[in-house]
Order: structure tokens, then sequence, then C-alpha cells
């Protein structure tokens, strides 16, 4: 049966079989994958993938929470404008704990100020259209996958009290930031599936062209993860580099969702972006085009950039685990202090965080 | 995050439609593909559909990973 199709990839014995042939692989020296989705860490610490591997591959995480790097400064200003000057601020529900320089919204909420959480832009646009009278903020947080569905929102005629934190940010400058900042060995880049399902597989492409960096874009699956470990340590064990391999072709176009890639590019342009624990990126974010600036919530509350943000909390080693440099099990917090349920840092909130992956599976891998 | 369920259209008025999977009916927006039928399977992300999925592909996927499976246990 057709439907069954995205079903069977599940089967564990897929799992097996491609851990078998990944053992196989002779690799010449250790190497390190790293991946940027935390839908990745989902997945490899639910299954336990890391038990799997070979001896010589690490594979780490990277900065690949959308929620996690939001930084604290969006997020205090998403807060002021609900506090100070009485919106509804909407939000994605992994937003809603992620702890700020005053509080997380969820605190804020809990004092009177009117935040609700929604599952898609189109709720923020009709709590809009129901609420006249009154302005409404979305807090509008993502990578290119989640850009394109706010987009599509805003270009369909949107109602005039409705406006938008943003803190969206582009992964393929990101890598290139990591890499260029060398301060962690990365062999092979795990690429993130539904963020390649709107650039497609070309937007990658200076990663072999001036890095020689190998990479595959994977699915979510287990079976989907391992197979991009194989495709990478096949490419470093043969020396010959396949470049950026498109495991995903089920969802992956060569180009991605040019409908997509225009709706983003209508509404944004590139921009800076400032990711939590990193600091700012040149390039890595979209902000609203000059004519669309009556979209973007802080000018029109005419709020300005806070640098007294507490972007990393004392104790906390989110700025590491962020960049693959700390392991979620390092932090003394971890835990104990820390957990989800009574998260301490961002990246113990949404469940793609590394830390609450990590403790949510911790006994598996 | 990115998170993206694939589910099957099952009834269409431009861009807006319904989508189900595992019995869970969902309203959806197909502002950002073209040429969506009902009947098709779509990656749903935030309430929109973002891919229209090829299942033949994933089917193809599905059968080398068969085939080496097979290879592997000697069944087959
Ligand atoms: S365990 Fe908590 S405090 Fe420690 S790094 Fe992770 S989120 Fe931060």
């Amino acid at each position: 049966m057709k439907n069954d199709v995205f079903e069977r990839i599940k089967d564990p014995h897929f799992v097996e079989t491609v851990a078998k042939e990944l053992n196989e692989i002779t690799l010449p020296r250790e190497v390190t994958l790293m991946h940027v989705c935390g839908t990745h860490e989902h997945t490899i610490a639910r299954a336990g993938l890391r038990s799997l591997l070979p001896e010589k591959i690490r594979l780490i995480a990277g900065p690949g929470c959308p929620v996690c790097v939001c930084s604290a400064v969006e997020i205090d200003m998403a807060i002021a404008i609900a506090v100070e000057h009485g919106v509804i601020l909407t939000t994605f529900g992994d937003m809603f704990r992620v702890p700020a320089t005053r509080g997380s919204m969820e605190s804020f909420k809990a004092r009177g100020a009117d935040i609700r959480v929604v599952y898609s832009p189109m709720d923020a646009v009709e709590i809009a259209r129901a609420n006249p009278s009154r302005e409404v903020v979305f807090m509008a947080v993502g990578f290119e996958t989640t850009a394109a569905p706010i987009a599509a929102a805003l270009l369909d005629d949107p109602p005039k009290n409705l406006s938008c934190v943003t803190s969206l940010k582009l992964v393929p400058p990101a890598l290139r930031f990591l890499l260029d900042r060398g301060a962690t060995e990365i062999d092979g880049f795990i690429l993130p599936g539904h963020v390649s399902t709107i650039i497609g597989r070309t937007a990658y492409l200076f990663l072999e062209d001036e890095y020689r960096v190998p990479s595959a874009i994977a699915g979510f699956e287990a079976v989907d993860v391992l197979m991009a470990v194989k495709s990478i340590a096949r490419q470093i064990a043969e020396l010959a580099p396949l470049g950026v391999d498109n495991l995903y072709t089920r969802a992956v176009r060569e180009n991605g969702n040019g409908k997509a890639l225009e709706a983003i590019y209508e509404l944004f342009e590139t921009g800076d972006a400032n990711w939590r624990g990193i600091g700012v990126i040149p390039g890595t974010g979209l902000r609203f085009k000059e004519k669309y600036r009556n979209l973007d919530a802080s000018y029109r509350f005419g709020l300005e950039w806070n640098d007294d943000a507490l972007e990393i909390l004392p104790g906390c080693l989110c700025d590491k685990v962020i960049l693959g440099e700390a392991e979620p099990e390092e932090c003394p917090l971890f835990a104990t202090e820390c957990t989800p349920r009574k998260p301490y840092g961002p990246c113990m909130v949404s469940n793609e965080g590394t830390c609450s992956a990590r403790y949510k599976y911790r006994g598996i891998s | 995050m990115c998170l993206g369920i694939p589910m099957k259209v099952i009834e269409k008025n431009g861009n807006d439609a319904t989508a189900e999977a595992g019995g869970v009916k969902r309203a959806i927006r197909l502002d950002l593909l073209e040429d969506v039928e009902v009947g098709d399977y779509v990656l749903i992300h935030t309430g929109f559909a973002i891919e229209k999925l090829d299942t033949d592909d994933a089917l193809e996927t599905l059968k080398l990973l068969d085939e080496v499976y097979r290879a592997g246990t000697g069944k087959g």
C-alpha cells in the first residue's frame, strides 16, 4: 500500500542492516561528524544511535535548535511589548518556557500578560482578525523551514493589527561560520532534512567546492540518519568526496522549494543574527525589507536592541553545548537543577534541545 | 521545531485544504506548493504544506534497504 511507505521506513531491521554496513567501512582516522538539527538529535538519542557507530566516529550536535539559539534580547523584547503595550503576544509552544533575562514568557503570562501559544502562523493571523481593536504580535522563530510558512502567512493580506518579533536564521552561512571558526574539527555534516526541503541540495555546494567537507542530507527516521553517517564515512574512507549527498530525496529537491524561497525573499532580506550563546554572526538572519517594515514589531513599538540581556545564565553550559564543544552531561546542572520539567537553560526546553533530548533518553546510548 | 509530518490531502479549496494522517484531520494551507491534488502526500510544517512527498522515491529507498537486509541475513 502506498501510504504505508512512510511508515515502513521505520522498520528496525533497516537500522541493524545499515549499522552493520557502516561498521564494515575502514576509517583511516577518528572523525567527528556534526548534525545541525534538533530533530536529528532527538532521533539519535531516542534510537541510541551513538552506541551503534564505529568507535572512530564521534557524532556531535551543533546549533540546530532554533528555540535554543533564539537570543534572549528577542525574547525580552517580545515580553516587553506584551507587558508595556498590552498586546496579545503569540508564540510557538516550544518558545513559551525559554528562560530570558527576567523570566520566560510563561512566567509573565502567570503574572497577567496576554501571551498565547499557537501552532501555526495562521493562528496568529486569526487571533488578530478576531481582536481588531487590539495589537497582536507574533514571535516568529525558526530556520528556513519555518520562515517559509511565516512568510506565506504574512504575504496573504495580513490584518493591520498584526506584527512580528523575528528571530529567523539561516543554516548554510552558519555552517560556514562553524568551519571558519575552526574551534572544533568537523569532518562532515549531517544536513537538516526539512531546512533542505526549502533550500535544496545546491544551497550546500560551497561545502564541497570551498571546504572539501563531505555532507549528507538526512531525513528523520533512525535509518535516515545512519545512512547519512554511512555516506559520509564512505566518502572519508574512500577519499572520494561525493560532496553533498542527498539521502532524503523523498522530500528534498535539487533546488529546494522555489515557491517557498520566493515567499521568504519577497518579505525578508539577509541580515545579521544574534545566536544565543554564540553572538552576532553576520549574514545568518532574515529581517523585514524596508517596504514591509510595518510588520516589524520592534519598529512599530519603537523598541531598542538591548545589549545587557542575559544570554547565558550563570552556570549553564549552553554556549558550549550549542557549538558541540561540550556534552550536556558535562554541565553540573544537568539532570539536577536543570530538567525538562524545570528547565534552567534554553537547551533543556524544547524537545529538540540537545540537553532535553539527552535527558529524556539518558541510559539509552 | 523543524518537524514535518507526512499527511494526505483529502480536500482542497484554493489554498485551504484538509489533510489526514493516522485518522487525524487537520486544516492546512497550500500557499507554498504548486499543483497539489487531492490524494497527494505532503509534508506539513506549522500548518503549511512545504513539499509534496515523492512516494515512488520512498519506495525506491525501501526497496534498496530491503535488498541489503535480505543479502545480509541470507533471507529472500
Ligand atoms: S543542562 Fe541546563 S543548565 Fe546545563 S547546559 Fe543544558 S540547558 Fe544549560
